[in-house]
């Protein structure tokens, strides 16, 4: 077989000639919430310190696989890791940014954020308890405003996602009969409405039903120009989903008392805080078998958290408090050691 | 008469190593190969389902609940929704490809055959996530605005029909997705027919325009009984092609955890439920042992219907 | 027809035999308006199909998508995407061509019946309609897992999906080849391989261009095994031993992003990828099949 043994030998050769040039490239695979950051952070890394990032977002249950197979230089997830998982795995996990999300709905003559949500009534939409958009519970709730006979169709994610472990975490944290019953995960058994796939997906539903109702993750939201709604958080008020509203719940998370910085951002203390926000996390090999790659790693993500911020925020997302940032870099130089146990991040 | 049947010169009484030997031996390699490799393919798809076989028994066949957080799962939704799909893609696309290959043997001018002969086999030439993509961004908003709430009022109050045409117009569905892979299969069905209409003994065609029958009678009463088990076998082959398909459904489906009737409603195929779900799934974990047993289930589902269609076309071969 | 020789009420007879007639005709007349109108809408799909590409992408058809790589904003482009799919598609065409070659050949002349034969075309049925997630799972399995993402395993998933496509073209091509061209090889004294490869193989030479032509075609365009072996890459390699970008998952990833101008790139390498795929498979059909 001639042919295919030329193709192998001109394989072999490039493989040899281009290893020397990846040298400065960091790998890295999961979510896919923070992807368009990563990759703006990485674009801007590759002209101030020569790092090349390929980051791939396949879903942070592929992140996770990915990185315990060690077939990346970090695995990315939206869902913290299971603490028995990352021990058994030798994973460091810390967070890299924080996102939101938010409701989305499509009712002819309303506005965005004149429609006012609690958790419980979002809850028993997607339960298919609350039907119609002119139910009692939103009447009440929407005083003011002369919501149609329209019926609800709510909108959910078809394909795994990051996003709908946040939403749905968040429908258990307010809504006891949709913890008991549905629970929160990436994937999870809606009883009523239809999926899309991926954010644009929901977007483009949503938009093209009437009585639509979706989740999305906040850039959507705007990029997609969809109406969104006020949700009552915890305190009792209610927010508009803005960034302050973001920032606030972020700051006002127990990131001391997490363990694995596996903090919950889901209906957090403080008047103006937004309820559906969630970090995302990075995985690291605590044992990494190249360690020149490993400090790449973290050189990126140190110059992400000095000089990302800006980028973060033009992109809707929110960057960790310093203390945060802080904690991870000492984590970092505590737990990622080479061959010889001495720590690789200076 | 079979070519095989022109053996080696046999006073050639060389060693092992002359060039027949070596290239029977190449051959038949080459075709123990393909063997190995589907059943690598198959054994490793079983090792990796086991545990969800293990876990859930004969019963995963019929279960409908897909319940990622309970890890309960079944495949009785996704397989239904395949089968359903590849069968209205199938109804949609056996007329119309009829239709085409009836014009392209019987009805058009010479001069034109070839130019719309090639631009039919063209649509099997566009790869499917770009099906995917047409239907979703013009497919689908067209079935929405302009199909679909004519069809749900019409239906509305009729007993069964009302069943599997209702609820709200989303313009993604069931119905969508076996539009779409209509589309997609149009053209093998139509270049099967073509081929096999043009086989038909002109003399069979012209004693029937002898007497004075029409083309359509021509059609109906000499090349369709001809060809008819070949016509079957060449639309089972388009419809193990449409069963396996993913991109070209995935985008429109939607992803339904329960069986219902309504057809243009959301729903699951096999291949569409484990595009979607394969990013989230972690190893070891029973969702995807379960992805790995619906596709497991897939690879049985394509080898009945290529069976079938094998032993259908058997006695043609034999001619 | 009967109506016209009946002696008795001639008139009767006949104004039956025209209605039956005018009757017949007009099916006729109508199933022939049904296979023009069928004929119609199946151009329309592909009309609808090549007129939403080229809306959506020609607009951002510029150098820049050959010279830039594949970035956020304004300045990017699908260079790396483009080169990813050349290389990959060749190899797996290199790797996958030589053995579906063989295993036609087999088939056609070699195995005559056999169980064997048979077995090897149905399961090469089999893997042709196999979904190709699947090849990319298998591949994954066996050269990804505990390696790391690489150029060639995608170039391997794309050759498994090739061999089944050349197999079939091969064998149908040979069987075509008249017997008494070989009876007159080995008359001369030639051995088997020789009568196949020098004087088969040319015969049918276009065939079976034909239908490499269409792997080629049908590999280019594969995602799905692509995700699971080649990774993709945010930067240009040509480097076989590591993660390589390719066009069918850049459109996949951008094609939902927030970013207008990668939504935008998305459908210029939807349209460079049908477009490409369609002139082979027009040079595969018009130049090298002379039959329709």
């Amino acid at each position: 077989m001639k042919l295919s043994s030329t193709a192998l030998a001109f394989a072999l050769a490039t493989v040899s000639l281009a290893a020397t040039a990846q040298a400065q490239q960091i790998t890295g695979a999961g979510a896919t919430f923070p992807a368009p950051i990563y990759a703006k952070w990485g674009e801007a890394a590759k002209t101030a310190i020569g790092i090349e990032l390929n980051y791939q977002g396949i879903g942070s249950g592929g992140g996770q696989n990915q990185i315990t197979n060690r077939t990346v230089d970090f695995g990315a997830s939206d869902a913290p890791m299971d603490a028995g998982k990352l021990e058994a795995a030798k994973l460091l996990q810390f967070p890299a940014v924080m996102g939101a999300v938010v409701p989305v709905i499509n009712l002819k003559g309303i506005d965005s954020n004149q429609i006012k949500l609690t958790g419980e009534i979002l809850a028993d939409i997607y339960l298919g308890k609350i039907t119609k958009w002119n139910d009692p519970k939103l009447v009440e709730l929407n005083r003011g405003i002369t919501l149609p006979s329209t019926a609800i169709a709510p909108v959910y994610r078809a394909d795994g996602s990051g996003t709908t472990f946040v939403f749905t975490s968040y429908l258990s944290a307010v809504s006891p009969e949709w913890k008991e019953k549905i629970g929160a995960n990436t994937a999870v058994k809606w009883p009523s409405g239809d999926g899309a796939k991926g954010n644009d997906g929901v977007a483009a539903s949503v938009k093209q039903v009437a009585g639509g109702i979706g989740y999305v993750e906040n850039a959507y939201a705007t990029s997609a120009k969809l109406t969104t709604t006020q949700l009552r958080n915890k305190a009792g008020s209610f927010v508009e989903p803005t960034l302050a509203a973001f920032s606030a719940a972020a700051s006002n998370g127990d990131w001391a008392g997490a363990k694995n910085y596996a903090v919950s951002l889901i209906d957090t203390q403080g008047a103006t805080s937004w309820p559906i926000v969630s970090a995302t996390f990075i995985l690291l090999p605590k044992d990494p078998k190249d360690g020149a790659r490993s400090a790449n790693v973290m050189k990126f993500f140190d110059w992400a958290y000095k000089n990302g911020g800006e980028m973060a925020k033009a992109a809707e997302y929110i960057a960790l408090p310093a203390s945060v940032q802080d904690a991870a870099r000492s984590s970092w130089k505590a737990e990622i050691k080479d061959a010889s146990g001495a720590s690789i991040y200076k | 008469m079979p070519h095989s049947a022109v053996a080696a010169p046999t006073r050639r009484r060389s060693s092992a190593f002359s060039g027949d030997a070596i290239f029977a031996f190449l051959a038949k390699a080459a075709g123990v190969l393909v063997l190995v490799l589907l059943g690598a393919i198959i054994v490793s798809l079983f090792i990796g389902a086991l545990p969800a076989f293990r876990a859930f028994g004969i019963e995963f066949l019929w279960n409908v609940d897909w319940d990622p957080n309970q890890a309960i799962f079944g495949a009785a939704v996704p397989i239904y929704g395949t089968i359903l799909t590849s069968m209205i893609a199938i109804l949609i696309a056996v007329p119309i490809a009829f239709g085409i290959a009836f014009y392209l043997t019987e009805l058009a001018p010479n001069w034109f055959r070839r130019p719309i002969g090639t631009a039919v086999e063209l649509l099997a030439a566009v790869p499917s996530i770009i099906y995917g993509m047409w239907g979703l961004l013009v497919i689908a908003p067209f079935l929405a605005s302009s199909i679909q709430p004519g069809v749900i009022d019409a239906l509305d109050g009729i007993p069964v029909l009302e069943l599997l045409f209702h609820g709200p117009a989303r313009g993604k569905g069931v119905f969508t997705a076996a539009l779409i892979l209509a589309v997609m299969i149009i053209p093998f069905i139509a270049a099967t027919m073509r081929d096999v209409f043009m086989t038909v003994p002109p003399v069979y065609k012209e004693s029937a325009y002898g007497v004075g029958c029409t083309t359509w009678e021509v059609m109906r009463s000499i090349v369709i009984p001809y060809t008819r088990v070949s016509v079957v076998g060449g639309i089972m082959l388009a419809l193990g092609r449409a069963l396996g398909e993913t991109m070209a459904v995935t985008f429109v489906i939607g992803n339904a955890n329960r069986i219902s009737p309504n057809l243009f409603g959301s729903g699951a195929t096999i291949a569409s439920l484990v595009a979607l779900n394969f990013g989230e799934a972690q190893q070891g974990s029973l969702l995807l042992s379960s992805l790995l047993a619906i596709g497991f289930i897939l690879f049985v589902i394509s080898f009945i219907v290529l069976a079938i269609s094998r032993t259908l076309l058997k006695p043609k071969a034999a001619k | 027809m009967s109506g016209t020789l009946t002696a008795s009420a001639p008139s009767r007879n006949q104004s039956v035999a025209d209605s039956l007639s005018r009757s017949r005709h007009r099916t006729n007349s109508i199933v022939k308006a049904l296979c023009i109108l069928a004929t119609v809408i199946g151009l329309m799909f592909l009309g609808s199909i090549l007129f939403t590409l080229l809306n959506l992408g020609f607009g951002g058809l510029n150098t820049k998508v050959f010279t830039n790589i594949t970035r956020s904003g304004p300045e990017g482009g699908l260079a790396n995407a483009i080169v990813g799919t050349l290389i990959q598609t060749a190899l797996g065409t290199a790797i996958g061509t030589p053995i579906g070659l063989m295993v036609g050949t087999y088939l056609s002349e070699y195995s005559a019946g056999s169980q064997l034969g048979n077995a090897v075309r149905f399961v090469s049925d089999v893997l042709l309609s196999a979904p190709s997630i699947l090849i990319g799972l298998f591949v994954y399995q066996i050269m990804v897992a505990g390696r790391g993402y690489t150029g060639f395993a995608g170039g391997v998933a794309l050759a498994i999906i090739v061999i089944p496509i050349v197999v079939r073209t091969t064998e149908d091509m040979l069987r075509l080849i008249p017997t008494a061209l070989r009876e007159a090889a080995v008359a001369l004294g030639a051995p088997k391989w020789k009568s196949i490869v020098q004087v088969c193989y040319p015969a049918a030479l276009d065939g079976i261009a034909t239908g490499v032509l269409l792997a080629i075609a049908r590999v280019a365009g594969e995602t799905a095994p692509l995700l699971f072996t080649s990774f993709g890459n945010s930067y240009m390699s040509t480097d076989l031993g590591s993660a390589m970008a390719s066009l069918p998952l850049a459109i996949y990833q951008f094609a939902g992003q927030p970013d207008a101008d990668l939504v935008q790139l998305a459908w210029v390498g939807a349209l460079l990828i049908t477009f490409g795929v369609l002139a082979l498979n027009i040079v595969a059909r018009v130049v090298l099949r002379p039959r329709i």
